[in-house]
């Protein structure tokens, strides 16, 4: 039997402390509560607390000798007191234009599944999807809840360049590339919402914890919201929960 | 008074580097930073700088630049016979420039990635609480011709003629040192074994997000769940290719991590040409 959480040494400078290995918002939110205690705990020393679906990950910028020390005893201290933290988290309602000019392979995932267009882009236009954590790119959320009708692998040959926008599928994850990158994903609309914005207060707007729903827009819409974008005149729309 | 130095020619791979950004991994911002951060740091040290003023990361081939205003500067890292007005120039040693004068470098000695402090740091854009350049996050990734770079004009001031600081061990050392990495368990007995008696070398395909090994090692470990990686990080493919993931590096990775290099691990491996050898040596945690 193992036993969770592991708490691991990585490097000098880091330790990383594993959940079960599953992707579940009960794993997550376990793994969000720590993060959340262990920052305030953390909060005067130069430490980056990261997370994925069942990890976290503390980073001491300037190694320090008896961080794993400081680390078990914190945990202890967390486990222990049964400390529950409040997450605050918030719904964000994101634009997609579903449109042939952008979804590249939207006809080819009709075809396979015997979807109508318009079914696919209704199912995944129709549920919230959790916010587990953002990386491989900055600000690209790895994003939970996709209607398991629409899991379809992704292409064999990755295209050089996904469009800035590009909401895409793969597996079974869908999301937004934040910008131009290479991408394997079956790209099916573009949003013109920045998920990775240097100019605005809070460059990332979305967090682990969050979730986020897509609502359909036509061309002209996703021309007009651009505008508003570039111009730091559009604010995502977004609730409590 | 502010002053340039004027890239002419941009040689093979630069950029304006100080220790990184702080504080964005959590929303998938690399830290980037000096790939040999014990270099950039003895360079501002020689001039009384701050340890993490920005700095220039010079790769292999270095650049031809122009300064518009006196300048006290330091060159560390790698040996690429640096040159100013075509006089020779030492590593490590303070070095007056006077306006007009011109930088540029030659033959590679040793070591790969070489550092040009300037007296105050280079003045260039921070973002996000950072001047080093990564691709995707600052306007520019690498020195292109005709760029100029801002710096601070220092008074003429006497400097010392002999370098008091002979080359950095590391930058020759071929022992890259690493402790075991959160999936180092998975690997069988021959594996480990292998890790440790083998000689690497990084392979072309390198570079600031991350430097492949050229050697494949047979595997049979199953993807993770994406997990936190780090610079440091050494990922193993199941197609065999180790790839150590460098400060450029995405925050994220799907691969198991076999090890995790030292700072000093890093600052040796970031020296190493392509086809370099190198080993690993194991550290314990204490």
């Amino acid at each position: 039997m193992e036993v969770f959480p592991k708490i691991k040494r990585m490097g000098e400078g880091a330790i990383l402390v594993e959940f079960e290995p599953e992707i579940t918002p009960e794993i997550l939110a376990k793994v969000l509560k720590l993060k959340k205690f262990l920052q305030k705990k953390l909060a005067k020393q130069k430490v980056e607390v990261t997370n994925t679906y069942n990890s976290l990950l503390i980073y001491y910028v300037s190694s320090i000798e008896n961080a794993y020390n400081e680390i078990h005893g914190l945990f202890e201290e967390f486990s222990g007191a049964n400390i529950e933290e409040i997450i605050e988290s918030k719904l964000f309602h994101i634009p997609v234009c579903y449109s042939d000019v952008f979804a590249l392979d939207l006809d080819e995932i009709s075809r396979v599944k015997k979807l109508a267009k318009e079914e696919i882009i209704r199912l995944h236009s129709s549920v919230d999807y959790l916010v587990y954590f953002t990386g491989f790119l900055p600000g690209f959320l790895y994003l939970g809840g996709l209607p398991q009708v629409l899991h379809f692998s992704r292409r064999d040959h990755p295209r050089p360049q996904v469009q800035k926008g590009a909401v895409g599928i793969g597996e079974k994850q869908t999301g937004i590339y934040p910008q131009t990158s290479p991408g394997g994903w079956n790209i099916i609309g573009n949003s013109p919402v920045k998920l990775f914005d240097l100019a605005a207060d809070k460059p990332c707007p979305i967090s682990a914890g969050d979730r986020l729903r897509f609502y359909q827009v036509d061309l002209e819409e996703h021309q007009r919201i651009s505008e508003l974008v570039e111009r730091g005149e559009f604010r995502i729309k977004s609730e409590k929960l | 008074m502010m002053a340039q130095v004027e890239i002419l020619q941009p040689g093979l791979y630069s950029s304006i580097q100080d220790f990184g950004r702080y504080g964005y991994r959590e929303f998938g911002v690399p830290t980037s930073g000096a790939m040999d951060r014990q270099a950039a740091k003895l360079a501002n040290l020689l001039l009384k700088n701050e340890p993490d003023a920005s700095v220039m990361e010079i790769t292999l081939q270095g650049p031809k630049m122009a300064f518009s205003g006196t300048a006290q500067i330091v060159i560390t890292g790698a040996q690429l016979s640096p040159e100013l007005d075509g006089g020779e120039l030492q590593n490590n040693q303070v070095v007056q420039v006077m306006a007009g004068q011109v930088l540029s470098f030659r033959r590679r000695k040793c070591g790969y990635r070489a550092y040009l402090a300037i007296k105050g740091g280079f003045q260039t854009e921070a973002v996000l609480g950072s001047r080093s350049w990564c691709d995707g996050v600052t306007p520019h990734s690498r020195l292109e011709k005709g760029v100029k770079l801002p710096f601070l004009e220092s008074k003429r001031a006497s400097v010392s003629k002999y370098s008091s600081v002979k080359v950095d061990e590391h930058i020759t050392s071929e022992v890259v040192e690493a402790f075991r990495g959160p999936e180092f368990d998975l690997l069988q007995p021959s594996e480990k074994e292998a890790l440790q008696k083998w000689h690497f070398s990084a392979a072309k395909e390198s570079n600031r997000m991350g430097i492949q090994f050229q050697e494949k090692m047979e595997n049979n470990l199953k993807p993770i769940l994406t997990g936190p990686v780090l610079p440091g990080t050494v990922q193993l493919t199941p197609s065999g290719t180790l790839i150590a993931l460098m400060r450029d590096g995405q925050t994220t990775g799907g691969y198991p991590r076999i090890l995790q290099l030292t700072e000093t691990g890093i600052n040796t491996l970031v020296q190493k040409m392509p086809g370099e050898k190198l080993r690993i040596k194991l550290l314990d945690y204490s």
